[in-house]
């Protein structure tokens, strides 16, 4: 890459304050040309409400699990009840918002722009997606809430197979679901390897696209292992037919087997994406070209592989081999050492730059601090001999959440915030937004520390009632649950009135050297450039800007 | 500096030979971790405030990493992984092969408690007796959906899987009593699916487990009491004395009562109906076939948790197996009171041997 021509401009440069007259928003306002669209910015936000309404649900049922354990008895709700609130807060925040949070809203809308590209390779297949999104979160939403599942999100065998029936639609859901994941995987791929504009090679891709491509990788390859488990549970039902149950003739741990080697890569459908949002955000915050981009890159493809070794680290209380337990236990650490290696980079990437302690950027303290500490634990639980005493207690639901809650939706507050006056082209409020990215640090902490000591104590998870020695701690997670309610409310309300009220954004309010910003328009035109952007630099290059980039000012 | 840090860390006591190594182990890692996210986090901390934006426009240098540091960035981790690896690796390795010295329990779960055997009986529903200082192994399954035996004193925890059997050992450390939950979800009463373990010293458990077998030798269960049989006993006593030994008095009766397996009373030429919907007369050839194939055909209601006999007893004493099933009766079974020690109608008919008095 050449210094000298940091600048990368399309060939019709907009101005870079207006607001386009005409937009991706705007661009035909017809409830059909928003249903029937195969714009990727559409589809897009199409996806953001699904998974909001996803993520409210899901929350909603988690404030009343935490509700319940407040105290040791019952509290608010039956037994029956709680265990299948807990099956719908997994189900809903795995596979309604999780999963295709990153990479369905930020994946879509921003991967195309970043590559420099007009939508992605197969439009049409896009628009399919989502609505094979929709069926598939239908059935699941129908056969919990109507039939009731109370087997927990994993499912496990003969528990599922020799209780309700409702456990079918449910598992159809997830089988039609798992298309929507790999019709889109599939696209991202293609998309990455045919349509990036002219000057983007491989090593000059944003890092965002990197961590999608990876995530693809595993969408692509893993997800039909959880279609084939769903269908086969689902049959071993409808038809009696002795697969896992061992009253038939099956064996349970098979089943174990094949659900973790989906289940363990799809933390990494949920966590890879969350890295590539932070890498872009770091860059543009600490106005810093990133510290080892080879380095982040290749370890989003390390974390893709080794994450396809490692499912028998959740078995090893099953009745697994030593020698087994060894194995899965040295290539679960690899995960962590390619995780550390991010981390030490995004440290390093904030050196000598220029820092601006934003909302997005106090998200990144957030994601640093939750994925290290859920990282280490994870690690810890890998350690063989430790996992023994925590395996299936609350320790492990405290270490899942700081992966999945904590960087998760570190990221994607990080990434909305970030992206939000692109998407919008309006500006969020700075001030409220740093007292929720707060709110929410803090809420966070207090609700899952206290888990990480109830496990350690030997409280196991799924417990309806408790003994009375473990009340202290529930009360206290409760308490930091009610904090992050009320984090996520400040949140939708003041983007919410963003939408409308905000400030114009102007092109580029960061002042960030991203390929998507300084390419484009904020919103976006439908066809996303005026004509075909060539790019002579790598994204995030600081070392030289034009007189004239913008900033926005803070707390507007 | 063990009982500081393990109130710190809300750890339950320690009272297994297991605890001590795994919570210093966790010690180790904790502080470890501590340490390290500690020395990035100031890092970090200092970097935001020395490289804060000082002006709108600010331009920064290009900076990479050099090959040492990106060394270094894989290498220190990794040591420190590996580290906690091998020691973690060798505990896991200790605590997945028990001594041969161990005493043996069964522990059944089923939905929603904990049965316990002892080989030599007794048996108990959700209290276990164990002797302090002596290691003791748990047979671990279930005889329907999948549980998790979890002792957090003893830092123990293995799942019960219908269909086969998990091993699983300990040394009690200290007489008392430690609570035992079901770890791996299991319905509606999931959460309740409690236990008890009672460490007795080693003294006082044999005094307990002698005074349990004497209850036993009293009532029904007087068949495992081969004190009674004798040893050059005709065909059907050979089989019962084989029964006794391969323990499936475990699984099945002879009076009658339905355990966790169909009973042996009037089994012989009875019409069995099987799971998968058809039924048979129950002949030898079945019979025998049970004890080498338990799968090959599942009685209507019972889990195949019966493990094959193949190669573990003879011809001769399968053939005394069968005529000792073929022998039990109910009209060989009496009402009233019987010759000889084994009388105590404990629970309503009791088994008597037709040819205890020859």
């Amino acid at each position: 890459m050449n210094p000298q021509t940091a600048t990368a401009e399309p060939e019709h440069a907009v101005d870079p304050d207006a607001r386009p007259a005409l937009h991706y928003l705007n661009n035909g306002t017809t409830v059909k040309s928003w249903l029937l669209t195969v714009d990727h910015k559409r589809i897009a936000l199409m996806y953001l409400v699904s998974v909001l309404l996803a993520f409210l649900l899901g929350g909603i049922f988690a404030m009343v699990i935490r509700l319940e354990l407040l105290t040791p008895g019952p509290t608010i709700i039956e037994a029956l009840t709680y265990n299948r609130m807990f099956t719908l807060h997994g189900m809903v925040m795995i596979f309604l918002f999780m999963i295709p949070a990153i990479p369905a809203v930020f994946g879509n809308f921003f991967l195309p722009i970043m590559l420099g590209a007009k939508d992605v390779a197969f439009p049409r297949w896009n628009l399919a997606s989502f609505y094979v999104y929709l069926v598939g979160a239908s059935f699941a939403l129908w056969g919990m809430i109507h039939g009731g599942v109370d087997t927990g999100w994993t499912f496990y065998t003969p528990y599922s197979t020799s209780t309700t029936d409702a456990i079918v639609p449910v598992l159809f859901g997830v089988f039609v679901i798992g298309f929507s994941s790999i019709l889109t995987g599939l696209n991202f791929i293609v998309t990455t390897h045919t349509l990036r504009a002219p000057g983007i090679t491989w090593m000059k891709m944003p890092l965002f696209v990197w961590a999608i491509y990876a995530t693809s990788i595993i969408q692509v390859l893993a997800t039909p292992v959880i279609g084939l488990v769903s269908l086969l549970v689902a049959a071993e039902h409808a038809f009696g037919f002795g697969i896992f149950d061992p009253a038939r003739g099956g064996d349970p741990i098979l089943f174990q087997h094949l659900f973790w080697f989906y289940s363990h890569p799809a933390v990494y459908i949920m966590v890879l994406p969350a890295m590539g949002v932070i890498s872009e955000v770091i860059c543009a915050f600490s106005r810093k070209n990133i510290f080892g981009y080879k380095m982040i890159a290749l370890s989003s493809i390390g974390i893709a592989l080794v994450g396809f070794f490692a499912w028998g680290h959740h078995l090893f209380t099953s009745g697994e081999s030593a020698f087994d337990a060894g194995a899965f236990s040295v290539i679960s650490m690899l995960v962590g050492v390619f995780t550390a290696i991010k981390v030490f980079n995004w440290v390093g990437t904030l050196y000598k730059g220029a820092i601006s302690f934003t909302a997005p950027f106090a998200y990144i303290c957030g994601f640093l601090f939750f994925l290290v500490f859920g990282g280490m634990t994870g690690v810890a639980l890998a350690t063989v001999s430790l996992d023994v005493h925590w395996q299936d207690t609350y320790f492990v639901v405290a270490h899942f959440h700081f992966i999945m809650v904590g960087a998760t939706i570190m990221a994607f507050l990080a990434g909305l915030h970030y992206w939000f006056p692109k998407m919008f082209g309006k500006r969020y409020p700075e001030g409220w937004a740093l007292v929720a990215a707060a709110l929410i640090v803090i809420g966070f902490n207090a609700t899952f520390i206290p888990q990480f000591l109830l496990g350690n104590a030997g409280m196991p998870r799924r417990y309806y009632e408790y003994p009375e020695r473990f009340q202290a701690l529930n009360v206290a997670s409760t308490a930091g649950a009610s904090l992050l309610a009320f984090g996520f409310i400040l949140i939708a309300i003041y983007l919410l009135l963003s939408l409308r009220y905000g400030k114009p954004a102007g092109a580029n309010p960061w002042g960030s050297k991203g390929y998507e910003w300084d390419t484009t328009s904020s919103p976006p035109d439908t066809h996303n450039f005026h004509g075909q952007p060539v790019y002579t630099r790598g994204p995030h290059e600081y070392n030289e800007l034009p007189d004239d980039l913008k900033e926005v000012d803070h707390a507007s | 500096m063990n009982e500081l840090l393990r109130r710190m860390l809300f750890l339950p006591e320690q009272a297994s030979t297991f605890a001590r190594d795994v919570d210093n182990l966790h010690y180790f890692v904790i502080i470890t971790t501590m340490v390290m996210s500690a020395a990035v986090g100031f890092t970090a901390l200092a970097f935001f405030w020395r490289f804060r934006r000082k002006e709108k426009n600010q331009a920064t240098p290009v900076v990479n990493p050099t090959v040492g540091l990106e060394i270094a960035f894989v290498a220190i981790p990794l040591a420190f992984f590996l580290l906690w690896f091998t020691i973690g690796f060798k505990d896991f390795s200790r605590y997945t092969n028990p001594p041969p010295n161990a005493m043996d329990v069964y522990v059944m779960g089923k939905q929603w408690m904990w049965k316990f055997a002892y080989p030599d009986g007794p048996n108990a529903i959700g209290v276990l007796h164990v002797p302090a200082n002596r290691p003791v192994r748990l047979l671990i399954t279930s005889r329907d959906v999948l549980h998790s035996f979890f002792v957090p004193a003893f830092r123990l925890k293995m799942d019960a899987v219908p269909g086969r059997y998990n091993q699983a050992w300990f040394t009690a450390t200290k007489p008392g009593r430690y609570q035992v939950f079901c770890a791996e979800y299991c319905g509606t009463q999931h959460s309740k699916m409690w236990a008890e373990v009672i460490v007795l010293a080693p003294e006082t458990f044999d005094e307990w487990i002698k005074e349990q077998r004497r209850g036993i030798a009293s009532r029904q269960d007087v068949l495992a009491d081969t004190d009674l049989v004798s040893v050059q006993g005709n065909l059907e006593e050979q089989g019962k004395r084989v029964a006794m030994t391969q323990g499936c008095f475990k699984c099945h009766t002879v009076n009658g009562d339905t355990h966790i397996a169909p009973t042996w009373l009037d089994l012989y030429q009875r019409k069995t109906k099987l799971q998968d919907g058809s039924s048979l007369i129950a002949d030898e050839a079945y019979l025998t076939e049970s004890m080498m194939d338990p799968r090959a055909k599942i009685v209507a209601g019972y889990q195949p948790v019966m493990p094959s006999y193949q190669g573990k007893i003879s011809g001769p004493e399968t053939a005394a197996l069968v005529a000792f099933i073929k022998s039990l009766h109910s009209d060989h079974l009496s009402s009233g009171p019987t010759p000889g020690p084994l009388s105590y109608p404990s629970q309503g008919t009791v088994y008597e041997p037709a040819d205890s008095n020859r």
